[in-house]
């Protein structure tokens, strides 16, 4: 059943393969189905190995990209002046992973955005002498202004536009709030650059703040981090570029086409990071809706697809739900595709998973939790009571917050979640790691803080 | 754990034409489960033997009757004359614009096949109506005539759940997501004296019983009937094919084997080797995308048949599917000619339990022996016996069995005239495991001993 897909005009563009793993047994009169989607991409290019060797591609290979390096040079990227000179640095370790080929523009970001390399509204494509003027061009990046990050965007957003490529994306550095425009400034941006470019956001330093950056990686299906120290800016800075190289396929959505009479409760994704998505439904024609998932290299990924459907007598089956990946059709309209309307002019990729529903009498078949189910309900309750327990604690509700990030400790330590469990160990001390029990820590350092609330929402799989 | 009855709406089984009282659930004589049957005219028939059955289109659309002389057809409604609604109670798409001369376009060439091409709609529609230009006078003679009343293309299957939606390539509709039913949910089959019958039941959503029947004479001309029943065993993976690869595996052997004078009893015993050897085989096959069933237990199934001739009756079984003997003369005891390789049955062997707390014990149907790669040790059980009268040879599922456990609750379920009309009483047999709740998918196969001549078989 899972057949590959046709091949596309573009080398380098992975096979998808979807794996649904549920209990699609339900008792007399069961209506909800859940199921978890398991999506991989291979045969394309190779994360793995481009993690060892900066340059994979050789010049002409790979999918055709375009990047920009958006820097935070508000004043307070001065203090302490080795952040403005750790944020140069590292913007220049990720211009030498660009790939020769690939389209690129570094901006400026304060109360406005600047284009610093190459200028002109133009991107320079990359290559010894362009990844050598850019370098030149951020040394002589100086701190100084305020921070209005839609602009940033915006700006990103046009230049990008210009390349006719595969692959948009972006990486932002941040270290202050989004103190010059409104939140709702940002959110038009957000609205209007989601679906043309992907993007990694991150905070450095501790006065910055995680939902505004977290915000703009969700939005544009990019990931999210806290580099407290600026030191680390460089290596991070390296590793997403490398991850942007890695692409091979943008705009991928993930389509759901569900039965008659049947509602979808919710769509997240639950691996690597939970990612709501069930607003972010785009209609595809009758009972198929397309929920982004942005660019793809070689990865996998989990959803969690929960849906309602009619009941039925018992020794009735039913298709719950089917779940594809369409991409938008090449060949179309050049520049940036835009937001996909109404499931037109875009490509199957072929593979597709099927959440099944059966009624069943067999009470041992109906009441049984499917493994991934129960985990990544786990998963998605951790990152849950986490962001809570802290809303908890900044609001000085102390016993609220005690019995969310208890129960956080519990969730993580059965599910073998040892990153998030280590980062609330910084947050709370623990008592009776099974039980749920533990105190607030009188002193918690901000950045510890900051980094369980940026990675609550980091999923580990279930153990195979 | 009861189901909604659905009050039948029809007067007759549309199975086997047994009048039905108001209420009924199921026919009294075959079983049919009549929730299932939509209210339509009483002569179309509806239960898959052999063949494509015109799929139900939901609407009571009128027969197009052919015409009962020559050359006077019955006139025929054009579609949009019967108003219909789709399964939602919506009105059906507006048919298209009929031109001037439609209900006698005899010169207007027809689409090959039975669909309308509607261009200007959205093509979310079946075909609910039969062309009129078709059943009009005046058709031409190279279209294949409407088959049987008013039901859309073969090649474009409507569900029966929600008359609807198409069936797309999985199998399911494409508009309320409902299964499709299987071939195998129900099957018949009639070979000279000996007929078998095996349904899904009423609580499981597939069949994973199969069964072969056939007939054969032996060297000397006489001759012999052959019934496999098997029973997939469900805890193991793809458990319907390994009971379908056991049967056919099993009969192919015996039908090969009895020709040429093979003894039947040995014939039995090498059937079973050549069934577990086709279960055996399945282990290595990959899973089919729709069975990826989270345990990969290697296939298995259970194994019962008999070969009837004029004198001798051989019974064969791997597992707990069972042979009943009922004799004609029902004065006569009947007997269950079989021993369950199944833990109930162990215990009770072993004096452990009597069989009435051994068979209450939930682990009674587990079984200790089956055909499958991972069974520990093949042991082919056969017995040869020569029955002193003539009687009907019950061979069937636990199924069946479960509603009629001691012989004598089975000689009471199997018709009078089960040796004359084995069909019929097959039917009536599954009916009987169906009433009981039709717990278990049920197959059932009679053989009338001794085996009456080539050519005497139907009564």
């Amino acid at each position: 059943m899972r057949s590959g897909m046709a091949n596309f005009s573009k080398s380098n563009v992975p096979q998808f393969a979807v794996d649904v793993y549920q209990n699609e047994y339900l008792p007399e009169g069961g209506r909800e189905v859940n199921a978890i989607v398991t999506v991989t991409a291979t045969g394309g290019g190779t994360i793995g190995s481009a993690v060892a060797a900066p340059h994979l591609y050789s010049p002409g290979q790979g999918p055709s990209a375009a990047v920009a390096l958006m820097v935070d040079c508000s004043g307070s990227m001065d203090y302490p002046p080795t952040k403005m000179r750790n944020a140069r640095d590292a913007t220049s370790a990720a211009v030498d992973t660009l790939r020769d080929g690939v389209h690129f523009t570094v901006v400026a970001g304060t109360h406005v955005a600047k284009e610093v390399y190459p200028g002109g509204g133009r991107l320079a494509v990359a290559d010894a002498t362009t990844r050598a003027q850019a370098k030149r061009a951020l040394r002589g990046l100086g701190a100084g202004g305020g921070t209005a990050i839609g602009t940033w965007l915006r700006l990103a957003d046009r230049l990008l536009s210009t390349a006719d490529v595969a692959i948009r994306h972006g990486i932002l550095l941040t270290d202050g709030r989004n103190e010059h425009e409104s939140p709702e400034d940002l959110r038009a941006a957000l609205d209007a650059c989601a679906g043309r470019f992907t993007c990694d956001a991150r905070g450095v330093g501790t006065d910055w703040e995680v939902k505004e950056v977290t915000g703009i990686a969700s939005a544009l299906l990019g990931t999210a981090d806290i580099v407290a120290d600026p030191a680390g800016l460089a290596a991070d800075f390296t590793r997403m570029m490398e991850t942007a190289m890695g692409k091979e396929v943008a705009d991928v959505a993930l389509r759901l086409w569900t039965p008659v009479g049947t509602t979808v409760r919710f769509v997240k994704q639950v691996a690597p990071t939970v990612e709501e998505l069930t607003g972010r439904r785009t209609e595809a024609g009758p009972r198929a809706g397309d929920y982004p998932t942005g660019s793809w290299g070689d990865e996998s990924r989990d959803y969690h697809v929960c849906v309602e459907v009619p009941p039925a007598g018992l020794g009735q089956e039913m298709l719950a739900a089917r779940v594809s990946l369409v991409v938008p059709e090449p060949g179309g309209a050049s520049g940036p595709s835009g937001a996909e309307s109404g499931g037109g002019g875009v490509r199957n990729l072929g593979a597709q998973g099927l959440v099944r529903a059966v009624w069943t009498d067999d009470m041992a078949a109906s009441t049984s939790i499917n493994p991934q189910v129960a985990h990544y309900t786990g998963q998605a309750e951790l990152a849950q009571v986490i962001q809570q327990g802290l809303d908890l604690r900044k609001a000085g509700d102390i016993d609220g917050a005690t019995a969310k990030l208890g129960r956080a400790v519990q969730l993580a330590g059965a599910s073998g979640n040892a990153d998030t469990a280590k980062l609330l160990s910084k947050v709370v001390d623990v008592v009776d790691a099974a039980a749920g029990t533990v105190r607030l820590k009188a002193k918690v350092e901000e950045a510890d803080e900051m980094t369980l609330e940026t990675r609550s929402t980091k999923t580990v799989r279930v153990k195979k | 754990m009861s189901q909604m009855p659905q009050q039948a709406a029809v007067p007759k089984c549309p199975s086997c034409e047994e009048p039905l009282e108001s209420g009924d659930r199921f026919c009294g004589a075959c079983g049919y489960d009549l929730s299932v049957v939509p209210a339509r005219p009483e002569d179309s028939p509806t239960l898959a033997v052999n063949g494509a059955v015109p799929a139900p289109d939901g609407v009571d659309w009128p027969v197009a009757r052919d015409s009962d002389g020559h050359g006077h057809p019955a006139p025929a409604h054009a579609a949009a004359e019967v108003p219909g609604t789709d399964s939602g109670g919506s009105p059906l798409p507006p048919p298209p614009p009929a031109p001037p001369a439609a209900p006698a376009a005899g010169t207007e060439s027809p689409a090959p096949g039975v669909r309308l091409d509607r261009p200007d709609e959205p093509d979310e529609y079946p075909l609910q109506a039969p062309d009129p230009r078709l059943t009009a006078e005046g058709a031409p003679a190279p279209v294949p005539a409407q088959p049987r009343p008013a039901g859309p293309a073969p090649a474009e299957k409507v569900c029966v759940a929600c008359r609807a939606g198409r069936v797309d390539d999985d199998g399911y509709c494409e508009n309320c997501g409902h299964a499709q039913p299987r071939e195998r949910d129900h099957m018949e089959q009639e070979s000279g004296p000996v007929a078998a019958v095996s349904d899904r039941g009423l609580r499981h959503h597939r069949n994973e019983d199969a069964f072969s029947v056939g007939c054969t004479v032996l060297p000397d001309g006489a001759p012999a009937s052959v019934a496999i029943v098997c029973d997939g065993v469900s805890s193991a993976t793809r458990p319907d094919d390994a009971s379908l690869a056991a049967s056919r595996a099993a009969g192919e052997s015996l039908l090969g084997a009895l020709p040429r004078g093979t003894h039947p009893q040995q014939a039995m015993h090498d059937a079973i080797l050549a069934a577990a050897q086709a279960v055996n085989a399945l282990a290595d096959e990959p899973a089919t995308a729709r069975e990826q069933a989270p345990h990969q237990n290697a296939p298995a199934c259970t194994l019962v048949g008999a070969v009837v001739t004029a004198g001798l009756l051989v019974v064969g079984w791997v597992g707990d599917s069972r042979v009943y003997w009922v004799p004609a003369d029902r004065s006569a005891p009947p007997a269950r000619l079989t021993e369950d390789d199944s833990w109930a049955a162990q215990m009770v062997a072993a004096g452990l339990m009597n069989e009435a707390e051994a068979y209450a014990d939930e682990r009674a149907h587990a079984i200790t022996g089956w055909l499958g790669a991972d069974a520990y040790e093949l042991e082919p059980h056969t017995a040869s016996f020569k029955p002193d009268r003539a009687g009907v040879v019950v061979v069937c599922t636990d199924g069946l069995w479960n509603y009629a456990e001691s012989a004598q609750e089975m000689a009471d379920a199997v018709p009078l005239d089960a040796a004359a009309r084995p069909l019929h009483s097959a039917r009536v047999l599954v009916g009987h495991a169906l009433d009981g709740g039709g717990h278990d998918n049920v197959t059932v196969a009679l053989l009338p001993f001794p085996a009456p001549p080539q050519g005497a078989g139907s009564a």
